[in-house]
């Protein structure tokens, strides 16, 4: 049973970050955890490694390389983190909501889209060869993924008449999105993972080009780049749920617990792929994209559409 | 009150990142200079209720600019991170030409006789919008867009240097294509 939408005070935003922080700890500690698992190091250790990691970074003295552009660089390793705050405050907790914006759908494409930027600054400031090679790998990667993505987010909107998520949320009170658009879905998880720079899109910190824009960065930089991948792999996680997954609807438990229940489960997905999937090559996924993925996500939009409108 | 002060702010950060793109020494800069006056612009839109269209706005220029500054750079042939550059040139006609546009702009929104409003805002700004677009326009649409889709589809017809006559040879046969790149599909 799902319950209206309400947008509750600003005073709440301060909480926002700290989910937020805690889901990419989280994701980070599950990502941990799999990796021990993978070299049959015990699991807790593993788990534990990004704690460890976050304590380094700290300690660890900034680098910086011959006329970097520090300015730039900053902007774009301290960008990730506020990005992936600013996607969630559309997305609702349960009945609850930061922002109940008339285009929240269109607010979080946007944010999708200063990734873009955010990770060619990085690839540009150190000024080094590697880090730049990265930072247009990403940007190659994002000319394939970012059109589906768009269609994949317009169509739950279409579904449900509106571009406000709370809408979308009550549209899923029969039916959840993902059962008639599974491909609209696939896309986006897809889509999330690109942006994330994440498992097999992880292209632009690959270990072929020495690590990609994370190839100069150092301390406390690292550590925003690091966490701002992992907070916009949850926030887009979390965008799932109300698009996709009926946002808090479910049974016995309140709409809040489903919602973070739900995200939790979409985020350890979205981690343990990075261990199942091989990587994909930037250059060659883009015919792909551009032949099968986007006229599949045109499709989708049809059949919804054509739905729509009948019923 | 607040956001009368919020806007202006934001006017002053346009116009001077604005400027900024002009005085900065590197294509990188210049391009995001540029970025954030388009961003500031968008939430002054979203600030004059224009939701949609402001958020539009900093959705297409960000992605706009994103691209622009790898072409920037490749213009320009050099590493401008490495090598400072002026981003000026003829500067003395450049002048003028602003100043003119300006004071022309300027002079007309202060003398044109305002008329002034006559009804209201529509409860949903983005429904009516659609409305007045899809609505009473329709005809207008179905006649243009046919024509501007065909216009895309041949520019990129006459423009693609690698069209499937090139890619599968003259008689359509050639497998695999000759492409300059390896992988994709079907091969």
């Amino acid at each position: 049973m799902t319950e209206p939408i309400v947008q509750v005070s600003p005073a709440w935003a301060v909480l926002a970050p700290l989910a937020l922080l805690l889901f990419a700890l989280a994701g980070a500690g599950l990502n941990g955890a799999l990796v021990a698992r993978s070299v049959g190091r015990p699991f807790r250790s593993g788990a534990s490694a990004p704690l460890a990691q976050v304590a380094r970074l700290l300690r660890q003295r900034r680098q910086v390389t011959v006329a970097a552009d520090v300015l730039l660089w900053r902007i774009g390793a301290g960008g990730l983190v506020v990005v992936a705050i600013l996607k969630i405050l559309v997305i609702p907790l349960g009945p609850w909501t930061l922002a109940d914006l008339d285009v929240g759908v269109v607010w979080f494409n946007t944010m999708d889209v200063m990734i873009w930027a955010l990770f060619w600054l990085i690839g540009w400031g150190a000024n080094s060869a590697h880090a730049l090679v990265g930072g247009y790998r990403f940007l190659s990667l994002a000319v394939s993924y970012e059109l589906p993505l768009m269609f994949a987010l317009i169509t739950p909107a279409v579904a449900a008449r509106s571009l406000r998520v709370g809408d979308v949320v009550a549209a899923q009170q029969n039916l959840w999105f993902v059962i008639w658009m599974p491909v609209a879905f696939v896309i986006f998880c897809g889509s999330v993972i690109a942006f994330s720079s994440w498992g097999p899109y992880a292209t632009a910190v690959g270990r072929d080009i020495a690590g990609g824009f994370l190839t100069d960065v150092s301390g406390v930089d690292r550590l925003l780049i690091l966490t701002g991948r992992y907070a916009v792999l949850t926030a887009g996680a979390a965008f799932a749920v109300p698009l996709f997954l009926g946002g808090g609807g479910g049974p016995l438990l309140p709409d809040w617990l489903w919602t973070l229940g739900k995200t939790a489960l979409v985020l350890a997905t979205f981690v343990a792929i990075r261990h199942r999937v091989p990587t994909i090559r930037p250059d060659r996924f883009a015919e792909v994209a551009w032949i099968i993925v986007l006229p599949a996500a045109l499709l989708q939009v049809l059949v919804v559409a054509i739905i729509v409108v009948g019923s | 009150m607040l956001i009368d002060i919020l806007f202006w702010a934001l006017a002053v950060v346009a116009v001077a990142s604005g400027a900024t793109v002009f005085a900065v020494d590197s294509m990188a800069r210049a391009t995001y200079a540029l970025a954030i006056s388009f961003i500031a612009v968008g939430i002054m839109l979203v600030i004059v209720g224009l939701e949609y269209i402001g958020i539009i706005t900093i959705l297409m220029m960000v992605m706009e600019m994103a691209i622009m500054v790898v072409y920037m750079v490749m213009y320009m042939g050099m590493n401008p991170a490495l090598m400072p550059m002026d981003m000026t040139h003829n500067k003395r006609g450049s002048a003028v030409l602003a100043v003119g546009t300006f004071v022309l702009l300027a002079a007309g929104a202060l003398l044109i006789p305002w008329p002034a409003r006559v009804g209201a805002p529509a409860a949903d700004l983005t429904a009516s919008l659609g409305h007045a677009i899809m609505g009473p326009k329709m005809l207008a649409m179905l006649t243009i867009s046919p024509v501007l889709f065909a216009t895309i589809i041949a520019g990129l017809v006459i423009a693609n240097p690698r069209g499937r006559y090139d890619r599968w040879g003259d008689d359509l046969k050639r497998r695999p294509p000759t492409d300059p790149m390896r992988g994709g599909l079907g091969r």
